[in-house]
C-alpha cells in the first residue's frame, strides 16, 4: 500500500527495461522513478546506456530501425508504449534537448515558435508572440535576442544556441524535459548559465538529464542514477549517491577509479 | 623505315625499362649489401633513370614528329612557289599532294616535271625526317639514362626527385585538360565573331529577330541578318526545357524525399541504383523512344478529344527529356537532403513533429540551396541535350508556344547546319555562334548552381 501511494507522485515509473541493438542488448532489466518538479541525473561511463535509456523516455528509438524496447514504461500512470499512444504526441508532452545545439536554420522567432505552430497551441498571432516571449524569458534568452528575434538562430554562440533549444523545447508546454548532456558542448560560463536554469525550470517542470560531469549531477540534481555496462546500479538521492555510495562500483566511479 | 619511325614510342619505353634495371642493380651494388646505407630505395633509383629515359626520348620524338613534317612540308611549298610563282596556295598543295603520292608509288593526278622533281625532294627530306626521328630520341634517350647512371649514389636523392618529375608531369596533364577547353572556347569567340562581321555587326537581329533561316542567301554568298533570328530557337529550346523540368523536377525531388527520408534500408539499396540506371541509358534511345512511342501515342490521345497534334510534338520531346533527367534531379537531391544533419531531424521530432512535417518544415528549407542546385544543373543538361530534340522535336524554325505543335532547338540547329549540303565553312559561322551562346547559358547556370552549393555548405557544415 505504501509503494502504491510513493508511485502516485513519480511522473514517470519504468519497470524492468530492456533495449535491443539488434542482437546487442543495451539496457538490462531497469527501473526508475522520475520525481515531479524534480532534477533526475543520470550517470555512468560512456557506453553504458544512459542516454539509450533517457530515449526510451519519450520514445525517440522509434526512430532507430533495429531498436526494441521491452518492459513498462508510465508516464502519469499511462503506458507510453501502448499501442493507442501516438508516440509523437507523446513527445510534446516529453521535451528533449539535445547534446550538441541544434538550432533549426531558420529565425530565433521561428524556432521557438515551431512547436506551438505545430501542435496549434495559440490562435493569434499576439498570443504566439507572447508564447515564445514567454519560453525566451524562461530559458534566460529574452534580454539578449528581443532585438533580433528575426536573425538566424545559428548565428547565436553556443551558449546561447543550446538556451533557444531550451526556449524552444518548453515553448511546446510539456510536462518533462529531457536533456542529453545538454552543456557537453559548452564552455563553462555558458555551462553554469545552463545549470542555473535548469535548477529553475525545475519549479515547472520534471528534468532528466544525463551528463559526464559528477560535479553537475551534484550541483543540479535531486536524484542520481549510476549506469554501468547496461545496469541501473545505483539510484537515490543525490546526496547519498555521492556521500555513501551503496555499491562498489559507483565508489570505484564517483572516486575516479573507473570510468 | 616509316615502320621504324614509327615503332619508336615502343623502343624507347622498352630502353626505359632497360635503363630501370640497370639504375635499380647499380644502386643495389653501391649499397653493399646494406639497404639502410641508400638515401633512396633501389627502387627510385630505377624510376628516376626510367623517367629520365622515357620522358627525353618521348619529347624528342613528338617535337621531331610535329615539327619535322611542317618544316618538310614549308620547305616543299616555298621550293613549288619558288619554281611556278603563278599557282595559288591550294595549287601548290595539290602539287605537293601528287609529289608524295608520286615518291610512295601510288597514283597521282597528274605527273609533270615540277612534280616530278619535288617528289625527288620529299623523298630526300622525307628520308631524312624519318632518320632523324630514330637518331636523335635514341641518343638523347641513352645519354640521358647513362648520365643518369652514374649519377647514382648512396646519398644520391633519386626518391625526391623522380618524385619532382612526377609532379611536373601532372602538371602538363592538368595543363593539356585547361588548356584545350581555352582552345575550343577561343575558337568559339572566333567564329562567332566571324559570324557577326558577315551580317555587318547587326548582333541585335540575331538575338531579338524572329526568322532563322541563315543559309537562305548562301548560293550569292552573302547572309542575309534579317534571316538569322534566333528568337525561335530560344523560345524552342526554352519550352521544351521547361516541361522537361515540370516533369522531372516534382518526381525527382519526391523520389529524393522518399529514399532519403522514408525508404527502409532495404528498398533503398535496390531502388536508388535502379533510379540511376535511367541515368546510364544513352539519349539516342529515349529519343527514338520519344520519336516512335510517345510522339505517335501522345497524337493518337490528341486527336481523340478534338485536338491537333503535329507528329513531332514539343510535348513529346519534353517529357522524354524530363523522364531521363529524373535520376540527375533524384540523385542530387538525395545526397543534399541526407547531407542536412540528422540532429535537425531529432530536433524536430523531439519536439513531437511528424515525419512529413519535420521534411516540409526543417530538412526542404535546410537543403533548398542544394536543391535548387540540382535543378539548375538538371536545366542546363535539358538546354544541352540533342538526341532526343533531334528525333522528336522537329526541324522547322517555328515561333511557338504551344506545346502540342512541332518547334526546334539551338542543339537541332547546330546538328542540322553540320550534317546539312551546305559547305562546312559556310555552314560553321552560325553553328559555332548557336554553339556559343548555348555556351554562354549553360557555363551561367553552372556557375550559378556551384554558387548556391559552396555558400549552402559554407552555412550548414
Amino acid at each position: 500500500m505504501a509503494q502504491e501511494v510513493s508511485e502516485k507522485q513519480m511522473k514517470i515509473t519504468a519497470r524492468g527495461v530492456d533495449v535491443f541493438y539488434g542482437e546487442a542488448q543495451a539496457i538490462k532489466q531497469v527501473d526508475v522513478d522520475i520525481e515531479d518538479h524534480a532534477v533526475t541525473a543520470f550517470i555512468g561511463p560512456s557506453g553504458c546506456g544512459k542516454s539509450t535509456f533517457l530515449r526510451c523516455l519519450n520514445r525517440m528509438n522509434d526512430t532507430i530501425d533495429i531498436c526494441r524496447v521491452t518492459g513498462d514504461i508510465r508516464l502519469d500512470g499511462n503506458d507510453i508504449y501502448d499501442p493507442s499512444i501516438d508516440p509523437v504526441q507523446l513527445r510534446a508532452q516529453v521535451g528533449m534537448v539535445f547534446q550538441k545545439p541544434n538550432p533549426f536554420p531558420k529565425s530565433i522567432y521561428d524556432n521557438v515558435a515551431y512547436g506551438p505552430r505545430i501542435h496549434g497551441l495559440t490562435g493569434s498571432k499576439s498570443e504566439l508572440d507572447g508564447l515564445v516571449e514567454w519560453a525566451l524569458t524562461r530559458a534566460g534568452l529574452w534580454n539578449e535576442v528581443k532585438d533580433r528575434l528575426d536573425k538566424p538562430g545559428t548565428g547565436l554562440s553556443g551558449g546561447q544556441q543550446q538556451r533557444l533549444c531550451i526556449a524552444r523545447a518548453i515553448a511546446v508546454q510539456p510536462t518533462v524535459i529531457l536533456m542529453d548532456e545538454p552543456c557537453s558542448a559548452l564552455d563553462p560560463i555558458a555551462t553554469a548559465t545552463i545549470e542555473e536554469l535548469i535548477d529553475e525550470l525545475r519549479t515547472k517542470f520534471s528534468i532528466v538529464i544525463v551528463t559526464h560531469s559528477m560535479q553537475q549531477a551534484a550541483r543540479v540534481s535531486q536524484k542520481t542514477a549510476f549506469f554501468h555496462l547496461g545496469d541501473l546500479v545505483e539510484f537515490g538521492d543525490t546526496n547519498d549517491i555521492f556521500t555513501a555510495p551503496q555499491d562498489e562500483r559507483t565508489q570505484n566511479y564517483i572516486t575516479g577509479r573507473i570510468g | 623505315m616509316l615502320g621504324i619511325s614509327n615503332l619508336m614510342p615502343i623502343i624507347i619505353l622498352g630502353l626505359s625499362f632497360a635503363f630501370f634495371m640497370m639504375a635499380r642493380s647499380k644502386a643495389t651494388a653501391v649499397s653493399n649489401g646494406i639497404p639502410s646505407s641508400l638515401h633512396s630505395r633501389p627502387n627510385y633509383h630505377g624510376t628516376l633513370s626510367f623517367l629520365w629515359v622515357l620522358l627525353l626520348g618521348i619529347a624528342a620524338y613528338l617535337i621531331l614528329l610535329i615539327f619535322g613534317s611542317w618544316f618538310v612540308t614549308g620547305s616543299l611549298l616555298s621550293q613549288i612557289k619558288a619554281a611556278d610563282p603563278s599557282l595559288a596556295d591550294i595549287q601548290a598543295q595539290l602539287v605537293l599532294s601528287d609529289a608524295k603520292a608520286i615518291s610512295e608509288g601510288r597514283t597521282a593526278s597528274s605527273v609533270d616535271d615540277l612534280r616530278e622533281t619535288i617528289a625527288g625532294n620529299y623523298s630526300g627530306l622525307s628520308n631524312l625526317h624519318n632518320w632523324s626521328m630514330v637518331l636523335i630520341p635514341l641518343t638523347l634517350s641513352v645519354l640521358g639514362g647513362f648520365f643518369q647512371i652514374k649519377r647514382i649514389t648512396a646519398e644520391w636523392r633519386a626518391r625526391n626527385k623522380s618524385e619532382r618529375i612526377i609532379r611536373s608531369f601532372l602538371f602538363v596533364c592538368a595543363a593539356i585538360a585547361v588548356l584545350t577547353t581555352v582552345g575550343i572556347v577561343l575558337s568559339l569567340i572566333f567564329e562567332t565573331m566571324n559570324f557577326f562581321s558577315n551580317i555587318g555587326w547587326r548582333v541585335d537581329k540575331y538575338i531579338f529577330g524572329t526568322e532563322w533561316s541563315p543559309l537562305a542567301g548562301v548560293h550569292s554568298g552573302t547572309m542575309d541578318p534579317d534571316r538569322v533570328g534566333a528568337i525561335p530557337l530560344f523560345v524552342g529550346t526554352l519550352l521544351i526545357t521547361l516541361i522537361a523540368m515540370i516533369v522531372a523536377v516534382p518526381i525527382g525531388l519526391m523520389a529524393a524525399i522518399y529514399l532519403s527520408d522514408f525508404a527502409s534500408a532495404r528498398v533503398r539499396a535496390w531502388a536508388k541504383p535502379m533510379l540511376e540506371i535511367l541515368a546510364g541509358i544513352p539519349t539516342v534511345v529515349y529519343g527514338f523512344f520519344a520519336a516512335i512511342t510517345l510522339a505517335p501515342a501522345i497524337r493518337g490521345w490528341g486527336e481523340a478529344i478534338g485536338l491537333s497534334v503535329a507528329s513531332e510534338s514539343a510535348l513529346a520531346a519534353g517529357i522524354v527529356m524530363g523522364i531521363m533527367i529524373i535520376p540527375f534531379i533524384s540523385s542530387l537531391s538525395d545526397d543534399v537532403i541526407n547531407a542536412v544533419p540528422q540532429s535537425l531531424r531529432d530536433g524536430s521530432y523531439g519536439l513531437g513533429a511528424t515525419k512529413a512535417e519535420t521534411i516540409r518544415q526543417v530538412v526542404l528549407p535546410a537543403a533548398l540551396p542544394g536543391i535548387v542546385s540540382a535543378v539548375l544543373l538538371g536545366v542546363s543538361r535539358a538546354v544541352g541535350e540533342t538526341m532526343i530534340v533531334v528525333m522528336a522535336a522537329g526541324q522547322g524554325a517555328n515561333l511557338t508556344v504551344n506545346p502540342l505543335e512541332a518547334v526546334t532547338t539551338v542543339t537541332v540547329q547546330i546538328v542540322m547546319l553540320i550534317t546539312g549540303d551546305t559547305e562546312a565553312e559556310t555552314a560553321a559561322g552560325p553553328a559555332f555562334t548557336l554553339g556559343f551562346t548555348l555556351f554562354c547559358v549553360t557555363l551561367l547556370l553552372n556557375i550559378v548552381a556551384l554558387r548556391i552549393v559552396r555558400k549552402y555548405r559554407e552555412a550548414y557544415d
